[in-house]
């Protein structure tokens, strides 16, 4: 573990340069969640030249798609999906000002340099930690595509999200070296 | 005793005959209502709380962990547990698309409805009631979400006796995708084997939620293989195949599979998985068929015998 260190949404890209795999980060602010569908109907916005339902600039996207709610509480249980599958989404959204990505897993050689001319970086919060991770989400909201269930966008308000860097804006990618410091 | 013969020809021992082969068969009378009650409780139990022996191989692991970060991580899926299994919510939102396995003794009648609805249904009723996430699609391209989680991937299997034995398996998809069917020839062996598992333990890596449960079906044809594999995970996690050479072949590959560092949540570490469970069967002259379905730490499985 590197440096802990605490950050308010929203992400610039001065604050992403700061940033270096292996950083352990405490964020409070809003980001989106999105997953698989809603990327898929966010790309045929883009490529129809429409206007989009969510504002990338400096935006903070989390790969994942919560239980629902119990009665009373502000979420289910809400942890990270595997980010691989949004990497075909990833280059475009990052052009169009999104900075920062929560989720788990691999990502593309694309991605992880459309993450370094973009000035962005890559969270991963702990996959499979989703009831622990939902008591820092203290708010949230459906933003659109209602229909889509579990999928749909939602704009939240964290407290405190632990997330690790994983990708940075210096092309760093942590699953790379860390495995080979355990390599015996 | 009379001859066979002889007391066949009387209608007296006929009656006999008759009455004993139905002792014999005797039939057990099953409601399919409470398939569907079991099947329900039996959803959200797995969704809410981990099985003990799974637990008590996080435990083991988080003490054995060689990275200051992976014994973090480890630290936090325990906490992870506690807190769903305090406030019945999902250890993970991935509440999985549920795989049944049930085994019918052939001498169990099932009443009162069709046992297959009887399984939805209670799928159906435990994710709806237990605030689960609905993530199964009615078909792979359109891709329309259901709902209510259903339908359900199910097993049947019939053997002896009378009793119903049920085991729900809810599988998350991003230790599924990382799933893997080799199928070798048979020239490449035991050592082929072990290259197959390797290489689809590396290539999951921090995708599947490591550390993970590694079931391998080894043999069968194409589809057997990836049964067994499956089988495998709703093992007890500790617990080693009865086959000399399989179970010398566990051991090895956890090890080995330990030795990558690719760690807990993918971050680096000692602990990228916490088993190996192998199952086998016979195969084909021509083929070696090895199946890899890997299982993050949330491995669900739950047994309930009616």
């Amino acid at each position: 573990m590197k440096k802990e260190r605490e950050i308010t949404l929203p992400i610039t890209s001065e604050v992403a340069d700061q940033l270096t795999i292996g950083d352990y980060v405490y964020l409070t602010g809003e980001m989106y969640v999105a997953r698989d569908a809603a990327h898929k109907r966010l790309m045929e916005l883009i490529e129809q030249h429409k206007e989009l339902p969510i504002r990338l600039q400096n935006a903070t996207i989390y790969y994942m798609g919560p239980s629902p709610a119990k009665p009373g509480n502000v979420i289910g249980s809400a942890g990270p999906t595997t980010a691989s599958r949004m990497d075909q989404y990833t280059p475009t959204l990052l052009e169009l000002g999104m900075k920062a990505m929560i989720g788990k897993g691999k990502r593309t050689k694309e991605v992880l340099e459309a993450i370094r001319e973009n000035h962005a970086v890559y969270f991963a919060a702990i996959g499979g930690a989703g009831a622990l991770l939902s008591r820092c989400i203290k708010k949230s909201e459906i933003v659109c595509y209602e229909d889509l269930g579990a999928e749909a966008i939602l704009r939240i308000y964290v407290e405190k999200f632990p997330v690790i860097v994983v990708a940075d804006s210096k092309g760093g990618n942590l699953y790379e070296t860390a495995a080979s410091e355990y390599v015996r | 005793m009379r001859s066979k013969k002889g007391c066949f020809d009387s209608p007296f021992c006929r009656f006999w005959v008759f009455t004993k082969r139905e002792k014999v068969m005797e039939i057990r009378y099953v409601d399919v209502a409470d398939i569907t009650k079991n099947i329900k409780e039996m959803c959200m139990e797995a969704n809410f709380v981990l099985s003990e022996d799974m637990k008590k191989a996080l435990e083991n692991a988080k003490n054995t962990e060689h990275s200051p970060i992976g014994k973090k991580v480890l630290g936090d899926l325990e906490e992870n547990l506690a807190i769903a299994d305090k406030e019945r919510i999902p250890i993970c939102q991935d509440t999985g698309m549920a795989v049944v396995f049930i085994e019918i003794g052939q001498r169990v009648h099932f009443q009162g409805g069709n046992l297959e609805d009887a399984i939805h249904a209670g799928v159906r009723q435990g994710y709806q009631e237990g605030y689960l996430r609905k993530s199964v699609v009615s078909d792979p391209i359109e891709r329309k979400n259901t709902g209510d989680n259903t339908p359900v991937v199910i097993h049947y299997s019939i053997v002896d006796g009378d009793g119903v034995k049920i085991t729900v398996a809810p599988k998350g998809f991003g230790s599924e995708n990382m799933s893997k069917i080799h199928m070798l020839k048979p020239a490449q062996g035991l050592e082929g084997v072990k290259e197959a598992i390797i290489k689809t333990v590396k290539e999951a890596g921090p995708n599947a939620c490591p550390p993970m449960v590694v079931g391998v079906g080894i043999g069968g044809t194409f589809e057997k293989s990836a049964l067994m594999a499956k089988q495998a995970l709703t093992r007890e996690v500790g617990e080693h195949s009865p086959i000399p050479w399989a179970k010398d072949l566990e051991v090895e590959m956890l090890s080995e599979i330990n030795r990558l560092g690719i760690g807990p949540a993918g971050l680096g570490g000692s602990t990228t998985a916490l088993a190996v469970h192998i199952n086998t069967y016979a195969t084909h002259i021509a083929g070696l068929p090895v199946a890899v379905n890997i299982c993050c730490h949330v491995n669900r499985h739950i047994t309930r015998s009616l």
